[in-house]
């Protein structure tokens, strides 16, 4: 099936089989390999990925079930060079060890952080509930969390993510970034 | 896991989906929000020949105020039942129980619908649409139908959905300024819950003048018989 899709800013227009998964569609077609599959279960909310703003685990839809649709992953964050408030927190605050977590915590935390401004200890935890971390004990996460909070007051959203680009280019940037 | 290979279809409206459903025979699936559904043939617990997405039909997501009651879009998201003023004026416990259904992203995509035909007995929906008395509005060949919770759930995974049938509309009776309680136990944070309450109370001067309950319990064939269901209207004095 034909889909148009726009990751990270810019539009991909493929043939994709329907049984395809959204995160191999992003990791295998497009290179995007900051997104990660972790128990590919659902439980573990690695594969977090924002659709038109708000997080989902890319593990449990199909690819082209985001046919028309934005996303944003991990390595749409930075701008110029620049981390993304989140990603600076966490590297600030040491929220990660081994790592393997931490693209689906960062993509989670932008979105709990669009609802919850400033959020407390209980509701960064809760925002994090569908996110497993077996390194950290979570303790710098939620710290980082709030740390980021701090740093982008008045608050990041979706409207923070939002591309113009509405170019459709061919199958891979050619000369991206 | 790779689900098997299926034929993707996208209908335009309800009268087109229901029209495929018909076109691909029984084992034509519809697909909403895909949470129960993409993890059940991933692991290959089904394989259907062909999903039919109804992720597109705008036309049933969004709640609507129809005088006594509220229509709930089948494919509302739980994400928006937990945001929507309509549901927390009126049915405050459905609000409560889309607060703990799953975990943030599955909220997102989840849908109020799609959780009610999947029937999971471990499913947060089925209590409350019990103890509401909800009404599923479903979409056929033959036109359209209602059916209350209590015969809208026949057994484990199992509704009196017909196979070339769609639910479109949940109607939910109100319940304006009733407070309610919504409690599951799971043994751990991300299993499934073995039990849930959920409790809409009508409190006047201290006392409870009615009260809705529904429990269920994930034991196969026992969860939501409607003789499970412990309904009781009357006055009883609040303890304080």
């Amino acid at each position: 099936m034909h889909i148009s899709v726009n990751v990270d800013g810019v539009t991909y227009a493929d043939e994709v089989e329907p049984r395809l998964l959204l995160v191999h569609y992003l990791r295998e077609r497009l290179g995007k390999t900051g997104t990660v599959v972790g128990c590919d279960t659902g439980n573990c909310g690695a594969c977090t990925v924002h659709l038109d703003g708000h997080s989902v685990k890319s593990c449990q839809m199909f690819a082209v079930q985001a046919n028309g649709h934005e996303v944003t992953t991990i390595e749409g964050l930075a701008r110029d060079g620049r981390l993304h408030p989140v990603q600076e927190a966490f590297r600030t605050n040491h929220a990660l060890q081994c790592g393997f977590c931490t693209p689906g915590m960062i993509m989670q935390a932008i979105d709990l952080l669009a609802d919850e401004s400033d959020p407390d200890d209980e509701t960064v935890r809760k925002g994090l509930e569908g996110n497993l971390c077996r390194c950290t004990g979570y303790q710098n996460i939620v710290r980082a969390v709030q740390d980021a909070a701090q740093r982008m007051k008045p608050g990041a959203g979706p409207k923070m993510e939002q591309h113009s680009d509405d170019h459709v280019v061919s199958k891979q940037p050619v000369g991206g970034e | 896991m790779i689900p098997a290979e299926f034929k993707y279809l996208c209908p335009s409206s309800v009268d087109e989906a229901v029209r495929m459903l018909a076109e691909e025979g029984e084992d034509a699936k519809i697909i909403a929000g895909g949470q129960s559904l993409v993890p059940v043939l991933r692991m290959r617990l089904a394989a259907p020949t062909a999903l039919i997405d109804i992720g597109g039909l705008t036309e049933l997501t969004g709640v609507r105020d129809d005088g006594d009651s509220l229509l709930i879009g089948a494919m509302t998201t739980h994400y928006e039942v937990q945001r929507d003023h309509l549901i927390h004026d009126h049915v405050l416990l459905l609000k409560l129980v889309a607060d703990t259904v799953a975990d943030p992203q599955v909220r997102h995509r989840g849908t109020f619908g799609g959780s009610l035909c999947h029937a999971d007995p471990a499913g947060d929906l089925l209590a409350p649409a019990l103890a509401l008395d909800a009404v599923m509005v479903i979409a056929g060949p033959g036109g359209r139908r209602e059916v209350p919770a209590s015969e809208f759930f026949v057994g484990y995974f199992e509704t009196a959905l017909a196979a070339d049938e769609i639910l479109i509309d949940v109607r939910v009776p109100k319940y304006t300024g009733w407070g309610a309680h919504y409690e599951k136990l799971n043994r751990v944070a991300q299993a499934w819950s073995i039990v849930a309450v959920a409790a809409a109370v009508q409190v006047r001067d201290g006392s409870i003048v009615a009260a809705r309950v529904a429990s269920r319990t994930s034991v196969p064939g026992r969860c939501v018989r409607p003789r499970w269901r412990p309904r009781w209207s009357g006055s009883l004095r609040l303890l304080r």
